[in-house]
């Protein structure tokens, strides 16, 4: 099976499959990811998607199918290596090694100029740090040399598992920050998380995997769109909202209280028609908003056992 | 691959181990090469396993190599263990990754990295034979040894040989340990199976059944770094332990080449 390579696509996957002893731990993967967006990866623990990840980078060899990276095909990792930054299942340095020379070992190899590794030092937040032994960095400051390891190639494409690990509120807005630069810049970034907020602010498109499929793969507004929103209306009185779920059920649109308050599946347009009849019937509504379903409850809704 | 070698080095380079290793080097040098002149005149012996070395024997023109010979075994030991760790930590430690990520084509960083211990393994026996024969012109007098022949030119291709067959012995050694290391993707292992093969197990099966010095490969590398001994000449020796270690670096190479970097 062959994959035509596009100039247009960062990544393309055609029935990726990684099958382990009986069981598959990618199942026919097929998605795509354009030049210069910001791809969210995401899916519950043991999806798949570091193993997606490691073949991608030829650390793994695909049982079936095939892909390219940046227009050429993944049984050929070194025609594309070096255009590609990776950081896969967290950092992995020496640790009786300094920061930087974690750095220089890694440009050493790669063929790149040594004089960048203090300005990625910098930029990762890690600048007066580089000469500590990596052993005594914490979570953070670790993954923080991962990304900046994964930025010594000056990458076409970025591909990173969890980032965001260990991180603190500051340091993971940076890295938010420090990824949707490289996005403006031109870099390609694919990554995954399990901060789906996260991903939800950064991400372009995104590819949702479960137990090893792909369930989702294209636009994050139109996967968030697809899902039905809720109208969440309001009174003082608990009472009128048992009879708001009774007016909204003959309606054809189900609901339930949570927190002392209506959630209504319905659309937007709506909101004003519920309000409408809600007044009909002598209620006094306190609130009435409509809420488009965010990405970690599409997530949930998209990825939870439903069998 | 010339890439892959100084980023190697920089790993090899670092004090603790570049140092480490080669203060141990010249410490056990010393050690061995101390012995055999101070205890000259012992009657239990100036060399390993009891072995008597004679005044006169020092005084040929192959005396001076003598001490720096002797310590070969250990030195074989440092580099199956330095192999080892260097090779199964990048297991261990998950950057396997990250290099087959910088450089994917796997047999280059394989062949790479073993040139770096390559040369690492040669500093080691640079300072030893340095180390050995400075002792042996210093201690000389002490041990009533003349040193008229050790500066012939008999002396110099004597010394020429032993260098080129410690240096052969601890890269079979190191060999060794690269393929344990691969094998195993863990030091503790590797280094402890190595080990106990070499300085335990092939002892006791040395002593205990017949010929099996000349098979081998823990014997036949001392063999070798003594150009030849009463176990095996050093032709046989050569071939055995170079057939056993094409076929471990065979079995390796595919290995490495094709199996998941999962960790």
């Amino acid at each position: 099976m062959s994959t035509h390579a596009s100039p247009e696509l960062a990544i393309a996957v055609k029935d990726l499959t990684k099958i382990y002893g009986d069981r598959a731990a990618v199942s026919g993967a097929n998605f795509e990811v354009p030049l210069g967006t910001v791809c969210g990866f995401v899916g519950p623990n043991g999806s798949g998607k570091t193993t997606t990840m490691r073949m991608l980078l030829g650390l793994i060899s695909p049982t079936a199918g095939s892909g390219t990276i940046l227009g050429e095909p993944i049984n050929h990792p070194e025609r594309y290596l070096a255009r590609v930054g990776a950081m896969i299942e967290g950092p992995a340095f020496y640790p009786a090694l300094s920061g930087a020379e974690n750095l220089r070992v890694l440009a050493t190899l790669g063929g790149y100029s040594l004089d960048q590794v203090q300005g990625l030092l910098e930029r990762v937040g890690l600048g007066d740090r580089g000469d500590s032994k990596y052993k005594t960095y914490s979570l953070g400051m670790k993954q923080r040399l991962g990304i900046a390891a994964a930025l010594l190639p000056n990458p076409q494409l970025l591909m990173l598992d969890e980032p965001t690990n260990g991180l603190d509120p500051a340091g993971i807005q940076e890295i938010r920050e420090l990824l949707r630069d490289l996005a403006n810049e031109g870099t390609t970034v694919f990554v995954s998380s399990h901060l789906l907020s996260e991903i939800e602010m950064i991400s372009d498109s995104l590819v949702m995997l479960r137990k090893g499929e792909v369930i989702f793969a294209g636009k994050t507004q139109d996967l968030l769109l697809r899902q039905q929103p809720t109208i969440i209306a309001k009174s003082s009185d608990p009472q009128d909202l048992v009879k708001l779920l009774a007016i909204a059920h003959d309606a054809g649109h189900e609901g339930t209280v949570i927190d002392g308050a209506a959630h209504i599946l319905g659309p937007t347009e709506w909101a004003p028609i519920l309000n409408k009849m809600a007044f009909d019937a002598g209620i006094t509504l306190a609130q009435l908003a409509p809420v488009l379903p965010s990405l970690e409850e599409t997530f949930f809704e998209m990825t939870g056992d439903s069998e | 691959m010339i890439r892959v070698f100084f980023a190697e080095w920089r790993k090899l380079r670092r004090p603790t181990l570049f140092l480490g290793t080669m203060g141990a080097v010249a410490g056990v040098t010393a050690l061995v090469t101390s012995l055999l002149f101070l205890l000259i005149d012992s009657e239990r012996g100036n060399a390993r396993e009891g072995q008597m070395i004679s005044r006169q024997t020092l005084e040929l023109p192959q005396g001076l190599s003598i001490g720096f010979s002797s310590a070969a075994g250990l030195l074989g030991l440092v580099a199956l263990c330095v192999f080892a760790s260097q090779t199964a930590q990048e297991y261990t430690h998950g950057t396997l990754r990250n290099l087959l990520v910088r450089q994917p084509k796997r047999l280059t960083l394989l062949l790479g990295k073993f040139i770096s211990m390559c040369s690492f393994a040669l500093a080691t026996v640079i300072v030893s034979a340095v180390v050995s024969i400075a002792l042996a012109f210093a201690l000389s007098g002490k041990a009533k040894v003349s040193t008229t022949a050790w500066t012939t030119a008999d002396a110099r291709t004597a010394l020429f040989h032993t260098f080129i067959n410690v240096f052969l012995s601890v890269l079979a050694s190191g060999t060794i340990g690269m393929i344990l290391g691969l094998v195993f993707r863990a030091p503790i292992p590797a280094i402890s199976l190595g080990v106990a093969w070499l300085l335990i197990l092939e002892n006791i099966i040395a002593a205990t059944v017949k010929h099996s010095a000349t098979w081998m490969p823990g014997q036949l590398i001392t063999t070798i770094s003594s150009g030849g001994d009463f176990n095996a000449s050093y032709m046989h020796a050569m071939w055995v332990v170079s057939a056993y270690l094409a076929l471990g670096v065979l079995v390796v190479s595919v290995l490495f080449r094709r199996r998941d970097v999962s960790n």
